[in-house]
Parts: C-alpha cells; structure tokens; sequence
C-alpha cells in the first residue's frame, strides 16, 4: 500500500491538460497537489455514479484527456461501469482506482471481500483497452509517464493507506472547496462549452 | 383492436421529436417492448446511443454530457427509474440542469384494472421527487417531447415523459 498524497504528487507532473476528477477519502488529496484547478472538475453528488459522470464529460469531450481517480467502495456501488466504459471505448478516458479496502469515511469497515478482490482483471475482462495493478509508490512512480500515453479506455489499480476518520460528521474539519457548480462553471469557461 | 393499432405511437415520431430537439445522446437499458426503437436510434448519424449496464447510470452519463455541452435523453423503463432514485436525485435534481427523461410506463393501462407495482407506483415516485411528467400514448402525445424541452430548459430540472405504450406500438409492424 501507498499513500494517496504521494501517489498524486507522483501524477501532477505528468498530468498536462488532463482534466481531473476524484472521488472518495483519498481523493481530498488531491486539492492539495493539483496545479491546474482550472481542469479539475466535481461531478459528485450520487456514491458509485461518479465514474459514469466521468464517462459522460470524456464522451462529450473526446479531445480532452479526461481522468478519474475512483475509489473501490464507489466502484463496488457500480460494478456495471467496468461493462459500460469498456463498451463505449473512450481514447481519452484514463480511470485510475485507489482502492484502501475499506469505507475510510464511515469509521474503516471493510467494504465486501475487502483485499481479495482482482479490480483490474475485472476491468481487463470487461474490456478495458489497458489494465496495470500496483502496491507501491516506486512502481507507480516509474509506469506513470507511460500509463499517461495510453489509448483508452485504460484502468489502474492502487493500493492505498486508509485515512480513517472516526470523528462524527459534525466534528470534523474540512477544507474550504470549490463546490461541484463552481467546477463545472470553471471547466465549461476553460474549454469554451456553451451548454445548449 | 383495430382502434388500438390505428392509433400507434410509432418509434420514428420520437426519432423525430428527438431530432427537432437537438438531441445529441440517447443514455439507456433497451427492451424488448423498445427493440425496433433502439434499432431506429442506432442507425441514426446524427444521435449517438450509450447503452449501459443500470439504469442509475444513465442520469450520470446525462450529467457528464450536459457539462460537456451535449444535449442528452435518459431512455429507460419504470422500474429502473425507481432503482435510480439516489442518482436522480443527485446527479440531476440537485445539479440544475434541463434534462428529458423518456420512461417506458411497464403495466399502465388506460382500461381495466392496472396490476402491475411497476405501474402503480411509478407517478408515486415521481410526486415524491418532485419531477413533472407528461403521458404519452400516440401519435398524437409525440409532441409532448418538445412540450418536456421546454419545461426542462424554462426550470432547469429533469422532465419526464411516460410512454403508455410499451406494449402495442413499440415493435417492428
């Protein structure tokens, strides 16, 4: 397992104009690393829907790289994905999982068959273009360049430290974000979209 | 009999009504009630169709799509709308964007005595979500597609359209 942070601090030089989106506790890391907010984009709003969000802006923006960066508890709310991003084979769809076996958010509970699950066999089976797996930063660090190059659709597999938070809801601290209307405002101003 | 199949709500008036509208995806489960309608779809250069594993997906796509500038309709029936209450909600209602949501209304009749749950509660849950609707049986109805543009753009919220009439004029004559 690898911490999220670092893993993000791996991606950013190799993002170029990747669009970004995240999901999940180890997706807060990114606020922290991100060089180009302008190109992060939120389409939260619905657990294990993200992903086909995701899927949607790449299809409407085929020439945009557009990157996901899931978590396995979501995924698990939406195995069906896997078939239907394979299904359109979007080029510029990179989705990358990080996967900590557990609902960080909820206390750590194990999300089902935590740990035994193969995320991108499944993917790879389902049809995904490009499939790679990885448990730590170093190997991560070293493939990124070239996972970057990729044709989509392509999905990555990381194993991730948990961030568990056991604070009740009320108590716990948040950065100051950028709502989910803020990021489609600034990424629909970015690119020059005109919603019809 | 006769009175019911000459008064078909045929697939190409919703191609048409589609068409007319701008639409550039169809997000879907296809059905055997709704096969030749698909096929229709398919073979259209204009309008792409993206067909997916659940219908809680389709909402989501359709968000993706309007953010990216498209103009999507979620084809699905009742009883996936239901199991898409969650994504309904959150990735349409809550996101402010116009959105026409085409239903297969699965066991509504105009005569006799509905039956089927799938139909019983399928206005139930869209009161309860707040989302208005329109019925559309014929020929006639096809119209109320464009009347469902209107009203989703003017408010910014999803429109949904009920089909009653999966199961007479939907296939291949």
């Amino acid at each position: 397992m690898f911490d999220s942070a670092d893993m993000f601090r791996a991606f950013q030089p190799h993002r170029d104009k990747a669009i970004v989106l995240v999901t999940g506790t180890s997706g807060r890391d990114w606020r922290e690393v991100s060089e180009d907010e302008g190109r992060d984009l939120s389409l939260q709003g619905a657990m294990g829907q993200t992903n086909t969000a995701a899927l949607g802006f790449a299809l409407a923006q085929p020439d945009e790289k557009v990157v996901l960066f899931d978590s396995e508890g979501a995924l698990q709310m939406n195995m069906g994905v896997l078939g239907t991003v394979a299904g359109m084979k979007p080029k510029n769809f990179i989705h990358f999982l990080m996967d900590n076996e557990c609902y960080a958010t909820t206390g750590g509970q194990p999300v089902p068959n935590a740990g035994n699950i193969n995320y991108a066999g499944m993917a790879k089976e389902a049809g995904y273009k490009k499939t790679f797996s990885f448990d730590n930063l170093e190997d991560f660090a070293d493939s990124i360049e070239q996972i970057m190059k990729e044709e989509g659709p392509v999905f990555v597999a990381m194993k991730m430290i948990p961030k568990v938070e056991n604070e009740p809801i009320g108590r716990r601290v948040r950065k100051p974000q950028r709502s989910r209307g803020e990021t489609i405002k600034g990424i629909q101003a970015e690119l020059g979209i005109t919603v019809a | 009999m006769v009175q019911q199949q000459a008064a078909l709500l045929k697939p190409e008036s919703l191609v048409a009504e589609f068409k007319k509208n701008c639409v550039t995806h169809i997000v879907t489960i296809p059905d055997s009630e709704t096969n030749y309608l698909y096929e229709l779809m398919k073979e259209q250069d204009w309008l792409s169709v993206v067909p997916t594993s659940r219908e809680g997906e389709t909402f989501a796509i359709a968000l993706g799509l309007i953010v990216g500038g498209k103009v999507p309709v979620c084809v699905i029936q009742n009883t996936g709308m239901m199991e898409s209450g969650d994504s309904i909600r959150g990735m349409s209602i809550d996101a402010g964007f116009p959105l026409v949501m085409l239903i297969g209304y699965r066991g509504w009749t105009r005569h006799g005595v509905i039956t089927d749950s799938a139909a019983r509660y399928t206005e139930t849950f869209l009161h309860a979500m707040g989302i208005n609707y329109y019925l559309m049986e014929t020929d006639d109805d096809a119209s109320r597609i464009s009347v469902a543009f209107e009203e989703a753009k003017a408010t910014n919220k999803p429109v949904a359209v009920l089909v009653g009439d999966e199961y007479h004029g939907f296939n291949r004559m």
